[in-house]
């Protein structure tokens, strides 16, 4: 492997560790007397809201029409992403220290796999909280559910819901993309050698 | 040519911007504030037989909110839960009643700094403190040896007092005496009040004085530092038909009182500690439960044993107001009765006391020669001048009640400027700061006595009304009549940007220190003490927790602890039971209130959210069953499927 090569993918390792310190996602709720929003935010480790009580106030709200109340206690993933994610760094970093090829390729399908399945699982995610909705829910409309979107904004009732990817996520694009060019290079140099 | 029709156009615009002028605007323009937009100044208004203050925005005259002081106010509970009822706690027992009249906002060198704002009670002499944060009644301080707390809670620049005085001279200490012997036994009080610390407000010391009507005061500021000024009327001490015999002199006096010389004689000793018993009620911030301290003694000063303290001023007639500029120099006199406005200079009333000109003694108490330190005399004013505030660009304004108009006048020149109509008959009138160093000027509003026919007719009884002055320009333009409640007597106003961002939104429920509080509706519980039945209950949209409960006896006494345990901006919940003696409860985000409830006969009673909370606001109700005395039906709670059997 190139010096270049192991630069890059040492870089995207020391990017990747950014995913710790900023969100991946936002959802906010707009309604005429959420002017500010309800905000909900997507950590690799944990979901806050974007004040203390916004958490607490969208469970309140969503209990109406029978949503499941969002206990980050109890949501798997977020005690699994942080071990994928901090394994993925300590991985990239060999790479870098070893100079192997292979487990450079490795990495580089894994971090695809992974971002892959991360979005995958998100939308299982919100349709399964849009859509198991508690039978004895006082306010039922027939056909109606309340996925949220991933990107953009959906009318959902009184609410208007918007989500967007945060930082967290464009750090994990950004370090993909570079380990992707590292194999690039490497790919590119093995076969003019 | 084109080119001609250009500039003539442009000349034109330019004529039209430099005319825009302030009446530019129409009055119904100035007064629109439109959605979105707020307010420019919170106006905070007496309510006189109301007992409260009640809040309004400025220019729109809406009223924002009533804010309980020294009356009970069912709407939110304030006097009837287990939380407020202390506050209305006197040394004559549990008073449903105030009448409050001039409130002062707390003030760091001599400007309105948005903390808290006092006000006092007539009738049952007290002071009350309310705090800006969260617009409720905080603290109130009883006084004693007083009647007809008028002359306050007029400020110190720094609000290291606030005032209180007799109105009314009583016997002191109170003994059973023949009315008519008034000059031998009845006396006045000047009171400060310790104000500057939440929670320990106290009576720093009372100065014995003549037994005369003290009616208003005002404090000196910049060159007048250290001093108030208190007017007094009936100097002829009349006990009947006051309005013959209290009006025979052609003079009274402003009671000068110097109060770092008072502060001196208390620390010399030069003091009399008396015994009394006077209530201290305090809503702390943590429990939120309001407490009754008794006090047991007050420093009175006698002045002849501090000499220097207090000067009388001769004033005429039978003066009400007493108004000091904003830069402390002058100090104005309303003689209700006065053919002139009389205008004190303070540098000459320093210079007299010097020089020792004076023209009397009364009771150890020097009267000061009119001559030496009157500043001059404003010729033919108006009728009934009574109260003066101040614009902060060398302009009086003094309410005049019997010309129902306002005299606008250079105070330092003697000189009338302008004068502006009310509808009828004003009393106090109000300039945002206007009492204080640096008013904000901008508005005037006068508060009437008298309102007729100005709006639709009610009955015989009509709301109160106010005018609305615009005076940042060359001339008052008139803008709106405001209805108001109660009788406003005096009022404040300061800027909204230094309060809107400090306001409170919710109360946070992890800092709920209530002994009664359950912030989880797994751990509201129903507890048996005797007769006593506790309640710790939930308030969330939309349910109680518990909602059914069983086990009560004839003979219990019940008591609701409802907890709002909510997080979010403005969902209150109300809670209310049939057949309650009291109120209902109005619950704030992270507040607990306690309702107490005697249930008499057996049955089933229903309580149920009295503020429309959610969609589901109809559904928030619950049912207590009340089993005959001696009954073994055991104490059971719950809300939904589960019913728990109290411990």
């Amino acid at each position: 492997m190139s010096w270049l090569s192991r630069g890059l993918i040492a870089l995207a390792s020391l990017i990747m560790i950014g995913v710790f310190f900023k969100p991946l996602w936002e959802i906010t709720l707009y309604a005429p007397q959420y002017k500010e929003g309800l905000k909900m935010i997507i950590w690799v480790n944990k979901i806050e809201g974007g004040t203390k009580n916004d958490l607490k106030n969208i469970n309140l709200l969503n209990h109406y029409v029978g949503m499941k109340k969002i206990d980050p206690d109890a949501i798997p993933e977020l005690k699994i992403l942080p071990i994928v994610f901090g394994f993925m760094v300590l991985f990239g970093f060999i790479v870098a220290l070893t100079g192997n090829k292979k487990l450079l390729y490795t990495w580089v399908v894994l971090i695809i796999v992974i971002g892959i399945a991360s979005l995958v699982d998100f939308w299982w995610w919100e349709y399964d909280y849009g859509h198991n909705l508690n039978p004895h829910a006082p306010i039922k409309i027939p056909g109606m559910a309340y996925q949220p979107p991933m990107f953009g904004c959906k009318d959902l009732l009184n609410f208007r819901a918007c989500a967007f990817p945060s930082t967290g996520t464009y750090l994990l694009a950004l370090s993909g993309t570079l380990g992707v060019i590292a194999a690039a290079i490497e790919y590119i140099r093995g076969k003019k050698g | 040519m084109k080119a001609k029709f250009r500039l003539t156009l442009l000349s034109a615009v330019a004529v039209g911007l430099v005319s825009v002028g302030a009446n530019a605007q129409s009055p119904a323009e100035k007064v629109y504030v439109p959605h979105g937009k707020y307010d420019e100044f919170y106006a905070f208004l007496s309510g006189g037989f109301d007992g409260q203050v009640n809040v309004y925005g400025l220019p729109s005259g809406r009223h924002l909110k009533t804010i309980p002081v020294f009356s009970a106010y069912p709407m939110n509970g304030y006097g009837y839960s287990e939380e407020t009822k202390a506050m209305l706690m006197t040394s004559h027992g549990w008073i449903p009643w105030g009448d409050s009249h001039h409130p002062e906002l707390s003030q760091t060198n001599g400007v309105p700094d948005g903390r808290w704002l006092f006000i006092n009670e007539n009738n049952t002499p007290r002071v009350a403190r309310i705090d800006l944060k969260t617009f409720e009644t905080t603290e109130i301080l009883e006084i004693p040896f007083s009647g007809g707390n008028h002359a306050s809670t007029f400020i110190t620049p720094n609000s290291e007092y606030i005032t209180a005085a007799t109105r009314f001279s009583v016997p002191i200490p109170q003994k059973d005496v023949p009315i008519a012997e008034y000059k031998k036994y009845f006396k006045g009080t000047l009171t400060f009040v310790r104000a500057d610390k939440p929670g320990q407000m106290d009576i720093a010391f009372q100065i014995l004085v003549p037994g005369y009507n003290y009616d208003l005061a005002h404090c000196g500021k910049g060159p007048s530092f250290g001093w108030c000024f208190f007017t007094s009327y009936n100097t002829e001490q009349a006990h009947t038909l006051l309005e013959i015999n209290a009006s025979m002199r052609d003079k009274d006096y402003i009671a000068a009182v110097n109060w770092k010389r008072a502060e001196e004689c208390i620390r010399e000793g030069k003091y009399k500690e008396v015994q009394t018993k006077y209530a201290h009620n305090y809503r702390p911030d943590d429990t939120r439960i309001a407490k009754t301290e008794w006090k047991t003694s007050v420093k009175w000063i006698i002045p002849k044993q501090c000499p220097g303290v207090i000067y009388y001023l001769p004033t005429p007639k039978s003066p009400h107001g007493v108004d000091v500029s904003p830069d402390g120099k002058y100090i104005i006199g309303g003689g209700k009765l006065a053919t002139v406005i009389p205008i004190h200079s303070f540098e000459k009333m320093i210079n007299a006391i010097k020089n020792k000109q004076f023209a009397g003694e009364v009771e150890g108490i020097p009267i000061l020669k009119y001559e030496a330190i009157n500043h001059c005399e404003l010729p033919n004013p108006c009728l009934g001048p009574l109260h003066t505030e101040f614009d902060g660009r060398g302009r009086a304004y003094t309410s005049c009640f019997i010309s129902s108009d306002v005299v606008i006048y250079d105070y330092k020149n003697c000189k009338i400027l302008d004068r502006v109509p009310t509808y009828y008959s004003v009393g106090h009138l109000m300039i945002p700061g206007g009492d204080s160093a640096k008013p904000w000027g901008k508005y005037l509003l006068p508060m009437n006595k008298i309102t007729k026919d100005l709006f639709l007719p009610t009955g015989p009884e009509l709301p109160h009304a106010a005018q609305l002055y615009d005076i940042s320009g060359d001339k008052p333009q008139f803008l709106l009549d405001m209805t108001e409640l109660g009788e406003p007597h005096y009022a404040q106003a300061i800027p909204a940007k230094l309060l809107m961002d400090k306001t409170l939104k919710i109360f946070d429920l992890e800092e709920n220190k209530h002994p009664y509080a359950v912030k989880e509706e797994e751990k509201t519980k129903v507890v048996r003490n005797g007769n006593e039945v506790h309640i710790y209950m939930t308030a969330i949209r939309s349910h109680f927790t518990p909602d059914n409960i069983e086990g009560i006896k004839v003979g219990d006494v019940v008591y609701f602890h409802v907890t709002n345990i909510e997080q979010d901006w403005d969902i209150p919940h109300g809670f209310a039971i049939l057949g309650a003696n009291t109120s209902n409860l109005l619950i704030m985000p992270g507040e607990t209130l306690t309702l107490k409830w005697i249930p008499k006969e057996p049955g089933v009673y229903p309580f149920y959210c009295t503020d429309f909370c959610s969609a589901l606001h109809q559904e928030m109700q619950g049912y207590i069953r009340v089993s005959p005395k001696g009954s073994n039906v055991p104490l059971k709670y719950g809300t939904g499927d589960e019913m728990h059997v109290a411990k």
